[in-house]
């Protein structure tokens, strides 16, 4: 008796789903099995330290929340962004808009308390992030320039500028360093536990989840935001104005991206140097691919991404390999939980 | 001397005919046309000899000589080419390497050299191209020059032209024809599918007629008149009627007047188009497809802005309104695809509710219970088989459509544009559809119908106006409308000739 199997576009059963994950952690390994040979490591020992070392204390299992912080912001903003249509490549350059405003306005909020002086630094960063939006916004929605490319290409502008900045008027007058000035005291975001790093832009970028959340499925705004984004023949057809609907996408969007950049400044480093993003805005755009461009999904996915990032590190540390050895361990388990998240739009049926 | 001879071609799709017993034949160095109305089988017969097809029964004979053709590839090097109506280049590289493409040999491609070749040949043919120049920059018309020249690189004798002219623009079916009746002269042999009496009357020599997958006959232009070939083609005698075009008693609620608008390919869609339609009334809006119904329908729903002319809505000048406005002010609209009118990944509610979102809206957030109430009133008034929060590319075809009407009819119009209301839905939701808008008209609303399904026009519309090539053409009685008479003006065999 022969067996044919056909895969369908229909979603897989829920119990498939639940287990996506765990398919993606045991091809990975299978993979970095090889690899972690060639550099004679125990591979077990390695996804050991990937993926639950950095969850066994509460030092590193809060370092992880840290990492995730900016990354659920930008994976917010990406979410927003994408679930309208709009693809919006350009967070990376929106969190650098408003950590280098954070940086500026850090310096200058000396004089205020700090329930003023941050809140000036957040909207700030809002205003920031949603200015560097701007311009491809206004050229996608007149010109019907495609954003992918004037977004990223945004990106590398920014970074010029940042350049410019700290070898320019902000270098370090003592040590020369390419480094801003540090922020005030009143600007720092205050910790929110003991002994951890964890501090008050954990709580804005759980906010914004809520935020994009509210947006896309409250407002009659997000309600026109999906319309666009799933058909935008019927969303013209049914009166929605697409230009203004994209437009206003974006400006959330890089805001959102720019709330980020705060978070690394003021929360972080209290300073600004051009290496202050490990990638946050295009990591952004996996975290809400893997959380399916729902908000809530896209912030279990920035964690999940703190946490391979945080073990990425820990295994380099721990085991003495190359840090770039963690770093293909990550990019592949994320190349590979990408795929196979796909599936779950797909089902094997057995041809009868 | 005949270059090609087909003799009880028989082709079947399923159980329709296409093509029962046709005998054809070709002269060489003529200009033969294969007229017809649309589903003839006219292309199904070209498409047999350039082996696109095969014939169920029946033979084919190459310069006499009986030939078997199984592909494309065969036919053109047994000197057969073809243009179809849809252009096969690719637009992003040069109109050299078109032409050449496939037709190479060897594995290098010097740009220069087949330039030049190129060149020679639209020398030769008198077929003007711009070897060097990209496809993606090239006109229609230029585009067809490069398929007909990519044919005749391929050393062919038999040139077949699958309704040549339905792209183009007056005065390049000009340059067209002059370089047909040249090409002829230098003895090639050239076969004009259309179904346009006046372009078949203009360049052809003889005339072979298709009606209904049989052949009619084949006659010779010379000793053959424009009428003569309409009653062959529709199948009973015709008159050149004279009478004034039909208007409506009542209110007008829509006045159309001295509309023009272009296409999406940047074409003259419409032209001067001026129709009324009153309160209690339905005019049908009949038309073979492609003749600028879609752009009409487009331009009366907001989506797209016409060149010149004026679109009132009793006295209000609405043929710049958005789709928003036009819902407000009370026009219903049934798009032609079902799948314009509704966002598939969203729910049935949410469709339901968007056209008129901000009567959801409160403070900038949607009241969803009201979405859901409105939802649930419309599906048991509507008779649809769905929930609120069903994902509406679920539904049938039939739902999807009740979901529009419901939409479009619940806000009670003064105008409904119901274009192609009944497309690909099965008996009884054709019915239901239909009773619907009979229903708004006997409330009073004023609909424009716009069908190909002629049947349907006949039954609905109170007057029908006929679309052929953007213009209308008539507009009569739909008391005295036969399907004959109707199938007379969409081809373009004859215009109704306003008395004054």
């Amino acid at each position: 008796m022969k067996f044919k199997f056909r895969i369908e576009r229909t979603p897989s059963p829920l119990w498939m789903i639940a287990l996506l994950p765990v398919f993606a952690v045991v091809i990975t390994f299978i993979i970095s099995m090889l690899i972690l040979q060639i550099a004679k490591a125990n591979p077990f020992e390695a996804f050991y330290y990937i993926l639950i070392s950095p969850l066994s204390s509460r030092t590193s299992a809060l370092e992880v929340l840290v990492k995730a912080t900016p990354l659920i912001l930008t994976s917010s903003a990406v979410t927003l962004a994408f679930a309208s249509g709009y693809w919006n490549i350009g967070a990376e350059g929106q969190f650098f808009a408003g950590a280098i405003t954070a940086a500026f306005l850090g310096t200058q909020v000396g004089g205020l308390p700090s329930y003023l002086a941050i809140p000036t630094m957040f909207v700030g960063a809002f205003i920031a992030g949603m200015i560097w939006a701007f311009i491809p916004a206004w050229l996608k929605v007149k010109m019907n320039v495609d954003e992918v490319v004037t977004t990223l290409l945004m990106n590398y502008v920014i970074l010029f500028f940042l350049s410019f900045l700290l070898n320019g008027p902000w270098r370090d007058p003592v040590s020369g360093w390419p480094q801003s000035p540090t922020i005030a005291d009143s600007a720092v975001l205050p910790k929110l536990l003991e002994r951890s790093r964890l501090h008050l832009g954990f709580i804005v970028a759980i906010l914004a989840i809520i935020f994009v959340w509210f947006i896309l499925s409250r407002t009659s705004l997000g309600l026109r935001m999906r319309a666009v984004g799933r058909g935008k023949d019927a969303a013209r057809f049914m009166g929605v104005n697409i230009g203004q609907t994209l437009f206003l996408t974006a400006l959330i969007s890089g805001g959102i991206a720019g709330l980020a950049g705060v978070t690394e400044v003021a929360g972080i480093h209290f300073h600004i140097t051009d290496a202050i993003s490990d990638g946050f805005g295009y990591t952004g755009i996996i975290g809400a691919t893997l959380g399916n461009l729902n908000p809530f999904g896209a912030g279990l996915a920035a964690i999940f991404l703190g946490l391979i990032a945080t073990g990425a590190q820990s295994v380099s540390r721990s085991m003495n390999l190359p840090v770039y050895l963690g770093n293909v361990v990550q990019a592949l388990l994320l190349l590979v939980t990408l795929s196979i998240i796909l599936m779950r739009n797909y089902s094997i049926k057995r041809v009868t | 001397m005949y270059a090609v001879q087909m003799r009880g071609i028989t082709k079947r799709f399923g159980f329709v005919l296409a093509n029962d017993k046709i005998d054809f034949e070709l002269i060489q160095g003529e200009v033969h046309a294969l007229l017809g109305e649309n589903g003839a089988g006219k292309t199904t017969l070209m498409r047999i000899l350039y082996g696109l097809y095969h014939e169920d029964d029946g033979e084919i004979l190459i310069n006499g000589v009986p030939s078997r053709i199984n592909s494309p590839k065969d036919a053109i090097s047994k000197g057969i080419g073809m243009v179809s109506q849809h252009f096969t280049l690719v637009s992003p590289l040069t109109v050299a390497e078109n032409i050449v493409l496939g037709f190479n040999p060897g594995l290098r491609l010097n740009p220069r050299s087949i330039e030049e070749k190129v060149k020679k040949a639209s020398d030769r043919f008198g077929v003007v191209v711009n070897p060097s120049a990209l496809v993606r920059h090239l006109s229609v018309g230029e585009r067809q020059r490069v398929e007909i020249l990519k044919a005749l690189y391929r050393n062919i004798n038999v040139l077949i032209l699958d309704e040549p002219t339905a792209v183009l623009v007056p005065q390049e079916v000009d340059i067209l024809f002059e370089t047909l009746s040249r090409l002829r002269n230098e003895g090639l042999s050239v076969i004009f599918i259309s179904h346009k009496l006046n372009e078949v009357m203009t360049i052809s020599d003889r005339i072979t007629v298709l009606r209904d997958g049989r052949c009619v006959g084949t006659v010779s232009k010379t000793d053959s008149s424009e009428a003569d070939l309409a009653r062959m083609m529709v199948g009973r005698e015709t008159f050149g009627i004279t009478r004034k075009d039909e208007e409506c008693t009542g209110k007008p609620v829509l006045q159309v007047m001295n509309i023009s608008a272009f296409g999406s390919k940047g074409l003259v869609a419409l032209r001067d188009i001026s129709i009324t339609v009153c309160e209690n009334e339905i005019l049908g809006l009949a038309g073979v497809s492609g003749n600028g119904q879609a752009e009409l329908a487009k331009v009366l729903s907001g989506l797209l802005k016409p060149s010149k002319g004026q679109v009132l809505l009793g006295d209000k000048e609405i043929s710049r309104s958005s789709p928003a406005e036009l819902t407000s002010f009370g026009v219903g609209r049934i798009p032609e695809d079902r799948h314009e009118g509704l966002v598939g990944e969203l729910t049935v509610e949410e469709n339901l509710a968007l056209e008129t979102l901000d009567e959801f809206t409160h403070y900038g957030t949607v009241d969803w219970k009201m979405v859901r109430a409105n939802a649930l009133g419309l599906i048991s008034q509507y008779q649809i088989k769905a929930n609120p929060m069903d994902a509406t590319r679920k539904l049938s075809g039939g739902n999807m459509q009740k979901l529009i009407l419901a939409r479009a009819l619940s806000r009670k119009p003064k105008l409904v544009i119901a274009a192609q209301p009944t497309r690909g839905l099965d008996v009884g939701a054709t019915e239901y559809v239909r009773n619907r808008l009979l229903e708004e008209k006997k409330n009073g609303a004023a609909v424009l119908l716009i069908s190909e399904d002629l049947e349907e026009i006949l039954s609905l519309s109170d007057r029908i106006a006929v679309m052929f090539e953007g213009r209308i053409v008539g507009i009569l009685n739909a008391k005295n409308a036969t399907e004959e008479e109707l199938g007379l003006l969409m081809s373009g065999a004859k215009e109704m000739i306003n008395e004054v």
